[in-house]
């Protein structure tokens, strides 16, 4: 970080944003949220010289915040709970003239463009913000912030394999409610085998 | 409906692994049996194109609250531990 002032203002800019939005997401309070992120960038000013890895600053930041998140709570939101059967995420299937059927929304017309209407966003707001907690610490790490797998791991300070678990089962959540949306929305694709 | 005990068996054990397929971090030989599965089974392409636009979707997800704006008094709070930080790289 260069020492002038607007490297400053751009580093709090960037990094307030970002983990006022992580800590507003697992804690669900603004106050708590705008909290966490002034006592994060506090922490990391004062500890600057503890970051061996300059280009790793994100996961550094970010292990900070969520520290600083459990302190908040007083309790881990993070604390280890049994994991979710991949069963409850099976899309339904049921059998048709011998034939195995799958009941999934048609996820082909999807544009890019379609993440701009609001009311998609809408889903995916929702859908994420009622992951259990242990998912989605570990899906905002991991596809909204776009850390590794070992990245993640370390923030979290779980093993990789309870990531790359978490994650699995996060996205199955995510993908059902999304599916459920569409296929409200325009009807039932049947893939079949 | 089909019990669970009735899905492929197959198809189950795709299902499980395929976010680490997704991301590849699957091994070489499990990756081209998986992709083996994957290019025979309808379902599971479905499936497996669906759980990729979920991811996505996740990436280009930005939350909308932001931060209230920096006040004065946080701000030089902050300004006062960058400086000291910045002194102390320069001592």
């Amino acid at each position: 970080m260069a020492g002038d002032a607007g490297a400053f203002d751009r580093f709090v800019a960037h990094f307030r944003a970002k983990v006022f939005q992580y800590s507003w997401l697992m804690c669900g309070q603004r106050e708590d949220a705008e909290e966490v992120a002034q006592d994060t960038l506090l922490k990391a000013f004062e500890s600057f010289d503890q970051l061996r890895e300059p280009e790793r600053v994100r996961p550094w930041i970010f292990r900070i915040a969520r520290n600083a998140c459990l302190m908040k709570r007083r309790k881990s939101v993070f604390a280890p709970s049994r994991e979710l059967s991949l069963d409850e995420f099976l899309p339904a299937m049921e059998r048709e003239g011998g034939q195995v059927k799958l009941q999934i929304a048609d996820w082909s017309g999807l544009p890019d463009q379609e993440m701009l209407r609001s009311e998609l966003k809408g889903v995916l707001d929702k859908a994420i913000g009622e992951l259990p907690e242990t998912y989605k610490s570990v899906m905002l790490m991991r596809d909204v912030e776009e850390l590794s797998t070992q990245e993640t791991a370390h923030v979290l300070e779980l093993s990789e394999d309870v990531v790359k678990t978490r994650l699995h089962r996060a996205r199955l959540a995510v993908r059902q409610k999304l599916d459920s949306y569409l296929q409200s929305a325009g009807g039932v694709r049947v893939g079949t085998a | 409906m089909l019990e669970p005990h009735e899905r492929s068996e197959k198809c189950k054990e795709m299902f499980s692994l395929l976010s680490e397929y997704l991301n590849m971090e699957l091994p070489a030989d499990a990756c081209r049996e998986m992709e083996a599965h994957i290019s025979g089974c309808a379902p599971c392409v479905e499936f497996t194109e669906s759980l990729k636009k979920t991811v996505e979707l996740c990436r280009e997800y930005e939350p909308e609250e932001l931060p209230a704006p920096l006040g004065d008094a946080a701000r030089e709070e902050l300004l006062g531990a960058y400086r000291k930080m910045m002194a102390t790289r320069t001592d």
